[in-house]
């Protein structure tokens, strides 16, 4: 017998949803130590499924038949205090921000503690003592300080490992996992994924883990369920739906991964002989912060006398992780912050010497794209204003600009006839076109795109660099494209330049720096990609798709 | 945290300087001469008379000179010599300035807590019939004036159904001592303390409401969910302390009016202190008493938001800490 053992389940979703079921017919099994992974995009239900194995369905989400049994026990229909005895005890579960999963006014071993306290096991010093045995186990550095830390006072990999020590302290017979790693680095995720891997094995834990990435999956599942708009489409063991993808949504999933050998090694060759459109000149930046628990009060070195050019028609990626001072970089070249030495031209104009209407003039040369499509466009102007604001303080008659945003509409593959339309008549993928075509509105000579794909899902993100790389070949567009995925970086820059706290540590050709990388933490971050090891062979699985 | 809170400091005397001189400004910008009303008054109007008041209360001083003698007497706690009452202005003051912080600190407290507890009960029953009777309640007592209900309190409970005495600070003549005083001092309390603090209840059960909701839907109340935490200790110790943060910084917004309000119901009430003081003042054109108590009302209100200030960084980790 399974240790859980999920029944044609289905959930309702409110009236006036999108869908009447969030989820529908969802049947699967979990035995002892096995990891199983759920797999699908945003709406798929993928999180669904698992909430309501814990009874944590959000309000007015109801489920609406199946079964779901523990131990044989049906549990769907457990009140709310036949719960609280599972929960945290039998099943726990860790969360996808952990920057926001733990509560910033308790001390991070309070709460901790108060699993036990829930449970009412211990004395207060003994849940104090084993609270420090699980920061230890969960690797967190000198837990007898960690444990009087407060959750602002760590990084968000720290801050994910208390909540894998919170969700371990009672040794439950399930985790459940939703998408713990997805708000993470790409190393400090292979360190957490390593970390469930091992402690799955220590104490023969079941792990259902839901993610969006096939990386993941490749590198820990036993076994995969791929869900799309609330249905499974695809059950099996890894290797099998892996290597062996039987359902079409499966097979564009793999295939819309973003490979590390996508890249024709040509074109760098082209650009660079072209003129330099963007040239930046020692740049530097320093921040000063107040100090943490562990440290005083410090100068951090965002960025390090960054030197570069990029030419007319050329794509730059700037990669690193989080801190790296990327997104610093990106910022200070189109002056939204500035830099505190160094010069940038853009060409031929000096920006760093620019100050009041002639930087404002000269900034609309160099136009941005956002992470966030949600929050990166304004709520209540509808998509024709987003569009020609712009290019109407710059000047141009409204009908003009209006025929424009029409015209870029269609360039991004969008029907025109949005310019009357709201943001939020529009799904996430769609709004980010409608990113870019603001960005194009006015004419720039280089974009700066600051993780422009990072917050949508594979199929989307796939589109959309595709988009990108399009438009480069139709305007020759010249482009930085600020990320902190390699993957994305090899599809669609000419040169990529590495970046760990400020510093440029390598900078060269796309293929050259992937393939034959100089620098120790390049390796280290090639190293980190999950899945990488499985990538040729999940290409080779759907190369006939 | 003591730096912080000197810094503070340095800022509220800052502020308590140009409050002193925006007063200042605002007497000698309202029209009427007060050497005039004086002598009118006393059934004098000829001009030797009127010359001889400018002199002798420095009337006649240049306008800079005036001010810079009013800053500096009220720096060392002069605040001038009130002739209607034949008393140092803040020997009147301190006189009433217990009666007055009794009332707003009892009005305070008791705003705050039937505000929060409302709000807490409201937000646990959101949607509900309780939660439109509270909320609906509270923005009664919120849109009703003050001063009205202060009238009909006191017409209900003194006149009508004789529960409590309608007016005064104690009973006068009676010459209780010591426990029979307080008790007595309480008793009549109750209907001012209590009208004063149920229109500021309104603000913060509304706050404390939209802000419990607000912090349930966030994710590290699922995580105290998931450990099998029981309802009511997530509602106290995740929702309820986090909902508090805004809750504070209003309260601290809101000392000012609680001070303003506390004229009103002293009127009405004929609680001795330094509302009516100012009540009185404004209705005898004593100026210097009106200095003398927007200068103590304007420390008061500065005293209140510091407070405030230090109960948040005692209550925010991510303050005190950074």
């Amino acid at each position: 017998m399974s240790l859980l053992e999920i029944e044609n389940l289905a959930i309702a979703l409110p009236a006036g949803a999108d869908r009447q079921l969030a989820v529908e017919n969802i049947s699967f099994g979990l035995s002892k130590g096995e990891i199983l992974c759920i797999v699908g995009e945003s709406g798929s239900g993928k999180s669904m499924s698992a909430n309501a194995v814990m009874g944590l369905l959000p309000e007015g989400v109801e489920p609406a038949g199946g079964h779901i049994r523990f131990h044989g026990r049906e549990i769907l229909h457990l009140t709310e205090d036949e719960r609280i005895d599972i929960r945290g005890k039998s099943i726990s579960m860790i969360f996808q921000e952990p920057l926001s999963a733990l509560n910033p006014l308790m001390r991070v071993g309070a709460q901790i503690c108060e699993v036990f306290e829930a449970h009412g096991l211990l004395t207060p010093a003994e849940r104090m003592a084993r609270a420090v045995e699980l920061l230890e186990e969960v690797g967190l550095p000198d837990p007898d300080k960690t444990i009087r830390a407060y959750p602002f006072q760590l990084s968000g990999g720290q801050r994910q490992r208390v909540m894998i020590a919170m969700a371990l302290a009672l040794e439950p017979e399930i985790l459940i996992a939703d998408e713990p790693t997805t708000a993470l680095d790409v190393t400090t995720q292979a360190q957490i994924l390593a970390l469930i891997e091992e402690l799955r094995r220590k104490h023969e834990m079941a792990v259902i883990f839901i993610t969006h990435d096939f990386g993941v999956v490749a590198d820990i599942a036993d076994r995969v369920i791929v869900m799309q708009t609330g249905q499974i489409v695809e059950q099996g063991s890894a290797e099998d739906v892996l290597l062996r993808p039987s359902h079409p949504y499966t097979k564009s999933l793999i295939a819309a991964i973003p490979g590390m050998k996508d890249k024709p090694d040509t074109g760098q060759t082209h650009s660079q002989q072209s003129p330099v459109i963007l040239s930046v000149k020692n740049l530097n930046k320093t921040f000063s912060t107040g100090g943490g628990l562990f440290k005083p009060a410090r100068v951090v070195h965002a960025v390090n006398d960054m030197t570069f050019d990029l030419h007319l028609g050329e794509t730059i990626g700037i990669v690193g992780e989080s801190g790296s001072g990327k997104s610093t970089a990106g910022r200070c070249i189109i002056r939204l912050i500035d830099p505190d030495s160094g010069t940038v031209r853009l060409s031929d104009v000096d920006l760093t010497a620019l100050n009041g209407h002639a930087l404002r003039m000269a900034r609309s040369k160099a136009q941005m794209i956002f992470q966030d499509p949600y929050s990166s466009l304004n709520p209540r102007a509808r998509i024709g204003r987003i569009l020609t604001e712009g290019p109407i303080a710059h000047g141009v008659p409204r009908a003009q600009a209006l025929d424009r945003a029409r015209e870029l509409l269609s360039l991004v593959g969008l029907d025109p006839s949005a310019v009357d339309r709201f943001p939020h008549e529009f799904s996430g993928g769609q709004r980010q076109r409608i990113g870019i075509a603001r960005a194009l509105a006015l004419d720039p000579d280089v974009i700066i795109a600051d993780e422009a794909v990072s917050a949508l899902d594979v199929s989307i993100q796939a589109q959309v660099l595709d988009l990108l790389a399009d438009l480069k070949a139709r305007l020759n567009l010249s482009m930085l494209f600020v990320t902190h995925d390699l993957r994305v970086a090899a599809q669609i820059c000419d040169r990529i330049m590495v970046m760990r706290r400020g510093q440029v540590v390598e900078m060269g050709p796309s293929a050259q720096v992937l393939g034959q990388p100089a620098h120790d933490y390049t390796r280290s971050l090639l190293d980190a990609i999950p899945g990488r090891h499985h990538e040729a062979a999940m290409r080779q699985s759907v190369a006939s798709y | 945290m003591i730096r912080f809170i000197l810094a503070r400091l340095v800022k509220a005397v800052v502020i308590l300087l140009a409050i002193l001189i925006f007063n200042f400004l605002l007497i000698h910008a309202a029209p009427g001469d007060p050497a005039a009303v004086m002598a009118g008054e006393a059934g004098a109007t000829d001009e030797k008379f009127i010359a001889d008041l400018r002199a002798r209360f420095g009337l006649d001083q240049p306008f800079g000179v005036q001010l810079w003698l009013y800053v500096k007497s009220t720096v060392q706690l002069d605040l001038g010599f009130s002739y209607r009452q034949n008393m140092p202005v803040i020997d009147l003051i301190w006189d009433r300035l217990p009666a007055t912080l009794l009332l707003t600190l009892t009005a305070f407290v008791i705003a705050l807590v039937l505000g929060v507890t409302a709000g807490v009960l409201a937000a646990s029953k959101q949607g509900t019939w309780w939660d439109s009777i509270i909320s609906s309640m509270a923005l009664l007592f919120y849109a009703t004036p003050l001063f009205w209900v202060a009238l009909m309190a006191s017409l209900l409970f003194s006149v009508v159904l004789g529960w409590l005495p309608g007016y005064g600070y104690e009973t006068i003549g009676a010459n209780y001592t010591g426990f029979e005083r307080a008790l007595d001092i309480g008793k009549h309390l109750i209907l001012p303390a209590t009208t004063l603090g149920l229109f500021f209840m309104a603000v913060y059960m509304r706050m404390t409401r939209a802000s419990m909701l607000e912090m349930s839907r966030l994710d590290f109340v699922k995580t105290a969910r998931a450990k099998g935490l029981k309802n009511r200790v997530i509602q106290r110790r995740h929702v309820l302390r986090n909902a508090l943060l805004p809750v504070i910084t209003l309260a601290g917004l809101q000392a000012g009016q609680i001070v303003g309000g506390a004229v009103l119901t002293e009127t009405v009430f004929a609680w001795p202190g330094i509302g009516r003081l100012l009540f009185e003042a404004i209705s005898q054109r004593d100026y210097s008493v009106m200095l003398g108590v927007f200068f103590v009302s304007a420390a008061m209100v500065l005293l209140f938001n510091l407070i405030t200030d230090v109960l948040y960084v005692l209550v925010d980790p991510r303050i005190r800490l950074t």
